[in-house]
């Protein structure tokens, strides 16, 4: 692992030592933990982050709710940024069990044109789109650089803000991709667990787990402004472990590259192409409580929340900390300008349009915001 | 002006005059709806705008909720150096919105910090530009001297960090700043409380800056209400020259009366 990483810091944090505070903490350590949110004798750390996961705080996930809702209006107000990701290609040479686009499904696969790209572009500006995420399998002939840069290029003038999410690249081809308006990357690193992030991913270029845990250092010293990272939550068997892990990689991209803006997704594994169950889903309690802790310890954090998740969970985690979401998402590639026979990534669940989604923030009172950034 | 004075008190930025001292930001509003409220509540003549939130391509825009008459303050929120800072500043121009810029570089995204450095040579570079500048600043007297002599229209120090509602942790500073000042003080940022707003106008600060206290109170409109009150009391008590305080009681009858 390179130095001086994020990543570095990551495989340095004793996880297992966290995970035993969660697994010993008592109702006093819950109230510790709370107590030091938002108060100026310390701040939350990650030890407070294992607290909150334990269940000790589990019986307590109103008092969690609670102190993440303070902290998410104070530091947010009571508005949620608004994405859609647009689907280049669902071409894939590696084997990831879970994965709709896995190599070895037999799937209609599709790359959209530079033209259809800019097409389905333009549907989602017409929606109301300002910021959009493009995302792809990984297919270095097909979905190459020259493609990639092209597709930015293509669709930069259009949107105030461009993030991609594909294979992981070298610190070179995302200077590229900065130079023409992309500036922002999302990498899940999906199993922060080694063994089961090799049991899932069999073969091709993403069963380096190093090269990828280190993407967004790489894009953060190419220039990038924004690092999305998250984990596909029922791939592994300890949830707790896995928040931890992605917990001190948020806190650490923070502090290693201190003028970036951090985000995090929580992703549960949705029915794909491929029938992969997960080994053990994680429920709607756990989820929440998860997700409290998240913003109790890191109040700044940008958590993201997709459309992989029913519409009533989605407007009732708003309040918990929810700052970002996406809305009548396609995942497969095309969809938004025409119809699309390809194979989807995984199965959306909330599948109300923008301005649905638009209409049931503003119900709940809050403010859905299609533009937030100025490419200077 | 002084402690006391009968003069019309007006606040004069870049000659252009203006009767209320409470400027209000626009970020973190539940609607445009309420934001609207909150400016007309607040009596408000001068609202910041980030340039990333404006989108006149859209249907509904931030700008909808600002009215005519009150002063378009475009900020430069999200630059992270000088460069990017005078560029927005030069976009905004170019779509046709006021010359006056509120210059905000804040490399550092989770407490939005004023870069000393860039600020100043953001402020520079826009002052010979021909912007009107007012600079949000760390709470520091020579930045803002130098601020100053870079031909900013004010100056801008944090109160405490933005969006803490921490209030005047920067007092000391400020209350230096307001001496030395030879262009208005706007103390910007962290003021969580109407109290907060009273206290930076009764040390003599010419106007504050205001956004999450209103912006996330339960009713907005009546927390602008509210700050609109604290303003004018603040600068009203200031005016009036305030009462010095002492560690000891002082009788208000004295006791040695009979000797004269």
């Amino acid at each position: 692992m390179p130095a001086e990483t994020a990543a570095a810091d990551v495989v340095a944090t004793d996880v297992a030592a966290l995970w035993r505070l969660a697994a010993a903490a008592s109702d006093a350590d819950v109230d510790r933990a709370l107590g030091r949110a938002g108060n100026s004798r310390g701040r939350p750390g990650l030890a407070d982050f294992a607290v909150l996961l334990s269940e000790a705080a589990a019986a307590r996930v109103e008092d969690l709710a609670q102190v993440a809702h303070r902290i998410t209006l104070a530091r947010f107000g009571a508005t949620v940024r608004l994405f859609s990701p647009l689907y280049l290609s669902n071409e894939c040479v590696s084997t990831c069990t879970y994965c709709g686009f896995s190599a070895g499904n037999d799937i209609a696969r599709r790359t959209l044109t530079v033209a259809e790209v800019e097409a389905e572009a333009a549907e989602l500006f017409r929606r109301g789109f300002r910021h959009i995420l493009l995302v792809s399998g990984e297919h270095a002939r097909i979905v190459n650089r020259d493609y990639l840069v092209d597709c930015v290029r293509a669709v930069a003038p259009r949107f105030a803000q461009v993030s991609i999410e594909v294979q992981v690249w070298d610190t070179d081809t995302y200077r590229r991709l900065l130079a023409v308006g992309c500036d922002g990357v999302t990498v899940y690193q999906e199993a922060y667990d080694p063994v089961t992030y090799a049991a899932v991913h069999l073969k091709g270029k993403k069963r380096n787990y190093a090269w990828r845990l280190a993407a967004p250092d790489r894009a953060a010293e190419a220039g990038m402004r924004r690092l999305a990272i998250g984990a596909l939550l029922g791939l592994h068997p300890d949830w707790r472990s896995e928040a931890i892990t992605l917990a001190a990689h948020a806190q650490a991209l923070s502090r290693r590259w201190w003028r970036c803006e951090v985000s995090v997704a929580l992703p549960r594994l949705r029915p794909a192409a491929g029938g992969y169950q997960a080994v053990e889903p994680v429920g709607d309690a756990a989820f929440v409580q998860l997700l409290c802790a998240l913003r109790i310890v890191l109040p700044d954090l940008g958590i993201s929340l997709s459309t992989r998740e029913p519409a009533a969970l989605r407007d009732a985690l708003v309040p918990l900390g929810v700052t970002i979401m996406s809305a009548g998402s396609h995942t497969e590639p095309g969809g938004y300008a025409s119809e699309s026979a390809a194979e989807p990534q995984f199965a959306i669940s909330d599948t109300r349009s923008p301005l649905e989604v638009a209409a049931a923030l503003r119900a709940a009172g809050y403010d859905p915001v299609w533009k937030d950034w100025q490419r200077a | 002006m002084t402690p006391g004075s009968s003069e019309a008190d007006n606040l004069v930025i870049a000659d252009r005059v203006f009767g209320s001292r409470l400027f209000l930001g626009t970020g973190k509003f539940p609607s445009n709806q309420a934001l609207r409220d909150a400016i007309e509540a607040s009596g408000t003549q001068v609202v910041t705008v980030a340039l990333r939130r404006i989108d006149p391509t859209a249907g509904e825009d931030i700008l909808d909720a600002i009215p005519d008459q009150v002063l378009l303050l475009t900020n430069t929120s999200g630059a992270v150096d000088a460069g990017e800072a005078v560029r927005l500043a030069r976009l905004a121009r170019a779509a046709g919105l006021p010359q006056w810029i509120k210059l905000e570089v804040t490399p550092d995204p989770r407490y939005l910090l004023p870069d000393p450095l860039e600020t100043l040579r953001a402020a520079e570079e826009l002052c010979r530009d021909g912007f009107t500048v007012l600079p949000y600043c760390p709470a520091d007297p020579m930045l803002c001297k130098h601020l100053e002599e870079a031909g900013c229209a004010t100056v801008m120090p944090l109160g405490s960090w933005i969006g803490s509602n921490q209030g005047l942790r920067t007092r000391g500073a400020l209350e230096i700043i307001v001496e030395q000042a030879t262009v208005p003080v706007v103390v910007d940022a962290g003021l969580g409380a109407p109290s907060h707003a009273a206290e930076a106008m009764e040390l003599g600060a010419d106007a504050v800056l205001v956004n999450t206290a209103i912006g996330t109170a339960g009713d907005p409109a009546g927390m602008a209400a509210a700050f609109r009150l604290a303003v004018q009391a603040g600068r009203a008590g200031w005016r009036s020259g305030l009462a010095a305080a002492g560690p000891v009681a002082s009788a208000s009858s004295p006791l040695t009366g009979f000797l004269s």
